[in-house]
């Protein structure tokens, strides 16, 4: 197993949300990727981006600027 | 076979879309249910299917395109969720029974109907729609082009009215989606639905909803969307709010290729090419002797669908004499729009409808004309 480490976290409402995130965050070359919705989060399904912690002020304003719509930004241990 | 039968679905597509859907097949998973590349791969095609046809309709947000199989249901999510009991709705007799039916049901549970009859111009008249107006009037549904004559209503004008009497605008764009321009924004429109396989030629069981900003049909449709499983109801979220279950992904994957070749080749000469062989034909055919054409046929703006009747044959005796004799498919009957036809008077008859695609040919059509002259000399 990968040893865990800290993680930010992007949660969504829906799955759309989810691939539009993906499609600007690899169009701007961030290194993060999609996961299953971690359980410490919710126990329910989903998909959420996994990122680097040093990426989560970029990422954000990434999301502002592109009025990308997402639920939660947690940092996690995972 | 010379397919004729364009406006029922578009048999002849752009080859990159029978690929897609075949290489889909072997490929993608289920999108939602897993951060797999398969599952991941089929999420990514319906967002860039959204995203085109959110361009395509200047929808604004390819959230707020919604899948669904069909024009059919498009049409029942809008009309069910957007209208209730003691509201008032004015639709036209130009209408499909998929427009009709689901206001027909809502009548039986209280609502208002007001179905305006067809003008001489084959299409809605403005001023009969605003005369119809009344205080607890709370939507329009119109058909963008009458599946049987082709004429085009004006939607700008009924947005215009729409938008002066805060009206929901209810548009159901079956024969004109991936044929003319439709701007939702521009048009007012609360709810665009069309099918995913005629003027934009994808496959079969794709279908389309788009909602104007803020637009939110009740939801009826209930079940697993691969978020938030443990929650009694579905996300409040567009678009998977209305997307319960599994979607048709193999035949969005097709229909991805099929936008991208609208916006390649270009929907303008899709048109003009296939207007071009409806102009021609119908040239070609009101010249003969005993044929009756229906609606405005020579408007400067209508879709490549051309409806006609040989004296008094019944319309599907005719059509099965076009096929089985010249191997040129059309459809036959009154094509789901029964008060079109009691307006035209050819609820027995029925009509015959040509309807024309980009990639028939010239020569096509002037094999239909030969056809029917030759059954008109025998008829006499």
């Amino acid at each position: 197993m990968r040893p865990k480490e800290l993680q930010c976290i992007i949660t969504f409402h829906t799955t759309t949300e989810a691939m539009q995130l993906e499609q600007a965050a690899k169009t701007v070359g961030f290194g993060g990727r999609i996961i299953p919705v971690p359980r410490e989060i919710t126990a329910g399904c989903g998909l959420a981006w996994r990122d680097s912690i040093d990426a989560r002020a970029a990422l954000i304003d990434m999301m502002m600027e592109q009025k990308l719509s997402y639920d939660k930004i947690v940092e996690l241990i995972i | 076979m010379i397919y004729l039968d364009n406006a029922a679905t578009s048999l002849y597509k752009p080859e990159a879309v029978a690929e897609a859907v075949f290489r889909a097949l072997h490929s993608v998973g289920n999108s939602g249910r897993g951060a797999h590349d398969a599952s991941l791969q089929s999420g990514r095609i319906m967002l860039q299917t959204r995203s085109l046809l959110s361009e395509l309709f200047k929808v604004g947000d390819p959230s707020r395109v919604v899948f669904t199989s069909n024009a059919t249901e498009s049409l029942n999510i809008a009309i069910l969720g957007l209208l209730q009991p003691g509201d008032h709705c004015i639709t036209s007799a130009m209408e499909h029974n998929s427009v009709l039916r689901p206001l027909y049901l809502l009548e039986s549970l209280g609502l208002e109907l007001t179905i305006l009859p067809i003008s001489e111009k084959g299409c809605m008249d403005l001023a009969e729609i605003e005369k119809a107006i009344k205080p607890n009037t709370k939507a329009i549904v119109v058909t963008h082009a009458s599946n049987v004559t082709g004429n085009v209503n004006d939607i700008d004008g009924i947005g215009e009215l729409c938008k002066k009497n805060n009206l929901r605008l209810i548009l159901d764009a079956s024969q004109t989606a991936g044929i003319l321009p439709i701007d939702m924004k521009k048009m007012n429109l609360a709810a665009l639905c069309c099918s995913g396989h005629k003027g934009l030629m994808g496959p079969q069981g794709t279908g389309v909803l788009a909602l104007g900003e803020g637009v939110m049909p009740v939801v009826q449709k209930t079940g697993g969307t691969g978020v938030d499983s443990f929650s009694h109801t579905m996300p409040t979220e567009l678009p998977e709010a209305l997307e319960a279950g599994t979607q048709n992904i193999h035949g969005l994957a097709g229909l991805l290729e099929a936008c991208k070749y609208n916006k390649e080749y270009g929907q303008e000469k899709i048109y003009q090419k296939s207007m071009l062989l409806a102009r021609t034909f119908i040239r070609g055919v009101k010249a003969l002797p005993g044929v009756t054409l229906y609606g405005d046929y020579e408007a400067a703006l209508r879709v490549p669908v051309v409806a006609l009747n040989l004296r008094d044959i019944a319309s599907g005796e005719l059509s099965d004499e076009l096929f089985t004799r010249f191997g040129i498919a059309t459809r036959a009957g009154v094509h789901c729009a029964p008060l079109l036809h009691e307006d035209y008077h050819t609820a027995g008859q029925g009509m015959v409808r040509f309807s024309f695609s980009h990639f028939n040919s010239e020569q096509e059509v002037e094999k239909a004309i030969t056809a029917l002259r030759l059954l008109e000399e025998e008829y006499r």
